[in-house]
């Protein structure tokens, strides 16, 4: 073999071996540590979704009783997501719905909303998002209070028109530096709260099963 | 007694040749992360386990990497260590996953992790190559966490804020409020005062330097940004 095909040939086996060798130590890395996430990320949705609620104002587990929903434009769903349905002795008492805001600074930003039975807002909480650190971050509970601003406020407290952020002739204070972020934040929880007021009776029956995953009677009201 | 190649290393890292203050590599996560002390030093030790790890591999196999494709070679070696430390992460210590989000898989990108396999650990012996990695990243961490901690006290008033978030629920109550009732200067925390803040810490290091170089009585040089 000549020796320049040979030194090619040695560097490209080189290079693949220490491909195969990074991609096993990945694959080993992403089985070891799978389960751990999936715990990790599991125990953090249960706790943020109970944050969304007062305190004992349920008694079920929450994402065992969690059912679909079918994707709509209101919640700005492409696809179907969990809703939470809080009861206190076998009596419904708010739902909490995944809803996503998807005109953020840079992406889409995941909201849990819940709602009390009285359409009033018991509490929201971002659950992912990709705003910029220091500046859209604020929206995350553990960085600032300004997501309670939410809380309490219906479909009408504020009526729609000041549904919106300050700088917009609305009712919702935002800090200086991230406009866009809360912007998409209001609207999304706007909008959720509109779900609600559509499809109320349906979202707070309590199935005659709780535990039931039904998907049928979350299809479309 | 630390023997001087060994003492020669420490210095460079986490003084005269520090990645923050002298080399100026790795500045876009300098900049981006330090508004706070617990984001600072959180992101600043992630990239010096994953310096360690990618400059002891790189010693271990630098003999047998051909030298046209080891660019390539060291960037996946850095991207894997990069990648197990972000599973690891995400694994083990979730809330602080959680905060440090974007900025753990762009530790691939922080050239001073590159710089310091291609110049140091590409040529030297495993041991030497791991002590450089860890000087170097503390180096970085320092600086990181003093111009944290800077910014924290002109953003916000406070500091060590969300270190509950690294440590537990236990740490929160370790959070100081330097000035109460701070109404927060917004210049500190935005990006300007990331610049402003490291341009005053490099000054700081030029002007110590050449006091004690005014001392010995020879002029102090001038520092010079590498690249």
């Amino acid at each position: 073999m000549n020796p320049a095909l040979r030194e090619t040939l040695v560097t490209a086996v080189t290079l693949l071996a220490f491909a195969v060798v990074g991609s096993a130590l990945l694959a080993a890395t992403y089985a070891l540590t799978r389960p751990q996430i999936l715990a990790s990320e599991a125990a953090e949705r249960r706790a943020r979704i109970a944050e969304t609620l007062p305190a004992g104002s349920f008694d079920n587990d929450l994402v065992r009783t969690a059912r679909v929903l079918a994707p709509d434009p209101l919640l700005g769903l492409d696809r179907p997501a969990h809703y939470y349905l809080a009861t206190r002795q076998g009596q419904a008492t708010a739902v909490v719905l995944e809803a996503v805001a998807p005109d953020g600074y840079s992406g889409d930003i995941r909201l849990l909303i819940g709602i009390g039975r009285d359409g009033r807002i018991t509490g929201v909480r971002v659950s992912a998002h990709k705003e910029t650190p220091g500046l859209g971050d604020y929206i995350e509970a553990a960085k600032s209070r300004w997501i309670h601003v939410f809380d309490g406020r219906s479909l009408t407290d504020p009526p729609a028109s000041g549904w919106k952020v300050r700088k917009d002739g609305g009712q919702f204070d935002y800090m200086t530096g991230a406009t866009v972020t809360p912007r998409a934040v209001v609207a999304a929880v706007h909008r959720a709260l509109q779900y609600f007021e559509q499809h109320k009776d349906r979202l707070l029956a309590v199935p005659s099963h709780v535990q039931e995953q039904s998907h049928d009677r979350a299809r479309n009201p | 007694m630390i023997a001087p190649a060994t003492r020669e290393l420490i210095v460079n890292g986490l003084w005269r040749q520090n990645p923050g203050l002298a080399q100026l590599l790795g500045l876009c996560p300098l900049l981006a992360i330090s508004n706070s002390v617990v984001n600072s030093l959180s992101l600043g030790l992630a990239t010096t386990l994953v310096m360690m790890v990618a400059s002891a591999s790189v010693a271990v196999v630098r003999n047998l990497i051909p030298h046209e494709i080891r660019i390539p070679t060291f960037v996946l070696i850095i991207a894997a260590a990069v990648t197990v430390v972000d599973l690891s992460m995400n694994a083990y210590v979730h809330p602080l996953y959680l905060v440090l989000g974007v900025f753990i898989p762009l530790i691939t990108t922080n050239c001073i992790v590159l710089a310091r396999v291609e110049a140091f650990a590409s040529k030297r012996s495993t041991a030497a190559s791991v002590l450089d990695a860890a000087m170097m990243g503390l180096g970085l961490t320092l600086v990181l966490v003093v111009l944290g901690a800077v910014r924290e006290i002109f953003g916000k008033g406070t500091l060590f804020s969300g270190l509950d978030l690294a440590l537990g629920p236990a740490a929160r109550d370790w959070v100081v409020t330097v000035v109460p009732d701070y109404q927060g200067f917004l210049l500190a925390v935005l990006p300007p005062g990331a610049f402003l803040g490291l341009g005053l810490i490099i000054a700081l290091k030029n002007w110590i330097e050449a006091i004690r170089q005014a001392r010995r009585g020879t002029p102090a040089p001038v520092i010079q940004p590498a690249a």
